[in-house]
């Protein structure tokens, strides 16, 4: 298939990235190589999207150091990004209007400059990635149909899906809007019951077909979880953070038994703003 | 304070290529053996293997340890040493820990015996001890009959000690349960738990980078465009070995 014909897309991580660590960035690497060997897809872009303090994760730091983290570990990338705009919001934003706000700056941003790029973003950044694709642009100038707007779809890990089913975290029709208007990717253990899963919920079963799991053969097991744990025990976190990020975090000193105490009994946003609309 | 015990780390493998997993293994072990208080790591070597060994797929020895050298150019603490890869033919591990347990030796200041005033004032050095780093499954491989001389082992685990990193699907202690040398030496062993599962392994990253995947984040960078730039491990690339392997077996 042509290249224009494929369906570009941005692939967009909300999570709290408390810190970021190697299997966050693995996973885009891996659903990028998947969504192209579809042959359907071109993914053209990687958004990283740090949730904001109002979130109220226990041990949750402030969005400040996981965004300047986040940005530290995609230095070295070429179509991976930060963008802070869920964490420069004063309240808890629902993914659903995350995912909404990147596609709506998607469509403002292909209108503006067709012809340049279809990548909205801060000039000067991520030239190496502009450059490779040198070739692309050439190609549009000769023929000058218009392009469709990329499509942002939700990258995931099965822990994220299977949230899904946590009474009161998500809203349904939230659910429903992530597969039915974007699109999921999850990538998900070999063995996992992700499909099982898709299977037992209406909503996700009705919209399957925007959602893809993608297989990782390897266990790899590094959760934020176990990041923080390490270094509250003094151990190493070597080569399971990128280098910067892990001299940021000493450099700072951010991870401790103090900073594992915060938001600690107080009640998560989402669960929160639900209870609230049940009047509980 | 009791004086701790100084220690180098010596992994012996294929690193075709190294990898972050390779990597881990250092820091765990490191962090293990302070744990214990009675060690100090002063160093890490990585040693690897000599192109003689003709394993499958192993890519040449002075790629391998260029790779090494680039992962490495970031540690404070552990560095690649080609000296087994130098050598004409493959050699066995013990022997690769004789020679660098000599280094090791010479290294040392000989001050000693020739300034009395100043050794007196010092603490009287201890002695680095040198261990072999390596996974479980090369520990599993002790019982792989006739690929390891029993007295190989019984020198390994006498005379220097093993520090052995488990990994998902291994049961160390049941290996050295199982082996007689291993049970008399299991003080000399130290069984450590990496509490971040992966199975992460150089065979991984050669397949997918056959398939032209991407392995970023799985290997430092400096290693992957290296990589790239010498046109390694795609799919007609790699030398094929005799299939017929060496005794020994290797973390690849």
């Amino acid at each position: 298939m042509e290249n224009s014909e494929k369906t570009e897309v941005v692939l967009l991580a909300c999570g709290s990235f408390n810190p970021i660590t190697n299997m966050h960035l693995r996973l885009f690497e891996l659903a990028k190589d998947y969504m192209n060997e579809t042959g359907k897809y071109r993914v053209i872009k990687g958004i990283i999207s740090p949730v904001g303090d109002a979130y109220k994760k226990k041990g949750l730091i402030s969005a400040h150091h996981r965004v300047i983290m986040a940005e530290l570990a995609t230095k070295n990338s070429e179509w991976v990004e930060v963008d802070t705009w869920e964490s420069l919001q004063k309240e808890w934003v629902e993914t659903a209007k995350v995912l909404r706000h990147h596609q709506e700056k998607l469509e403002a941003g292909s209108c503006d400059h067709q012809q340049d790029s279809p990548m909205p973003g801060k000039p000067g950044q991520k030239r190496k990635w502009v450059e490779q694709r040198q070739d692309f642009s050439q190609k549009k100038l000769l023929e000058p149909k218009p392009k469709d707007v990329p499509k942002v779809k939700l990258l995931c890990g099965a822990d994220l899906l299977e949230s899904f089913a946590v009474p009161n975290l998500w809203k349904s029709e939230d659910i429903t809007q992530i597969v039915e208007d974007y699109g999921l990717i999850c990538i998900t253990r070999a063995g996992n019951d992700a499909q099982k899963f898709i299977y037992e919920s209406d909503a996700l079963w009705k919209h399957r077909n925007n959602i893809h799991l993608v297989n990782e053969w390897i266990t790899n097991d590094i959760s934020s979880t176990k990041i923080r744990r390490a270094l509250r025990r003094g151990q190493s976190i070597r080569y399971l953070v990128p280098d910067l990020v892990q001299e940021y975090i000493e450099k700072h000193d951010l991870y401790s038994c103090e900073s594992e105490e915060k938001n600690v009994g107080v009640i998560l946003a989402p669960l929160q703003r639900m209870y609230k609309s049940l009047n509980l | 304070m009791k004086s701790r015990i100084p220690v180098v780390l010596l992994a012996c493998g294929s690193f075709n290529p190294i990898t972050n997993m390779h990597l881990r293994l250092f820091e765990v072990a490191r962090d293990h053996l302070h744990q214990t208080g009675m060690y100090q790591v002063i160093g890490g070597i990585i040693s690897p293997v000599n192109d003689g060994y003709r394993k499958q797929d192993l890519v040449a020895a002075h790629h391998r340890v260029a790779m090494a050298r680039l992962a490495l150019q970031t540690s404070d603490w552990v560095q690649v040493d080609p000296w087994e890869s130098e050598q004409v033919q493959w050699m066995e591990t013990v022997k690769v820990l004789r020679h660098h347990h000599s280094e090791l030796l010479r290294s040392l200041p000989q001050t000693e015996g020739q300034d009395h005033g100043r050794a007196r004032s010092v603490a009287p050095t201890a002695v680095p001890e040198l261990k072999l780093l390596c996974g479980a499954d090369v520990l599993k491989t002790f019982q792989t009959p006739n690929l390891w001389k029993d007295a190989h082992i019984q020198e390994i685990v006498e005379k220097f000690g093993v520090v052995c990193v488990s990994r998902t699907g291994h049961n160390p202690k049941e290996y050295i349960s199982g082996s007689p040398i291993l049970r008399r030496y299991q003080h000399n062993i130290h069984l450590v738990r990496e509490p971040v599962q992966n199975e992460l392994s150089s065979t991984y990253i050669r397949r997918a980078l056959s398939q032209g995947h991407s392995v970023k984040y799985l290997l430092p960078d400096a290693v992957i465009s290296y990589i790239k730039d010498h046109n390694l491990y795609t799919r007609d690339s790699s030398w094929k070995g005799s299939s017929t392997q060496r005794n020994e077996g290797k973390t690849d």
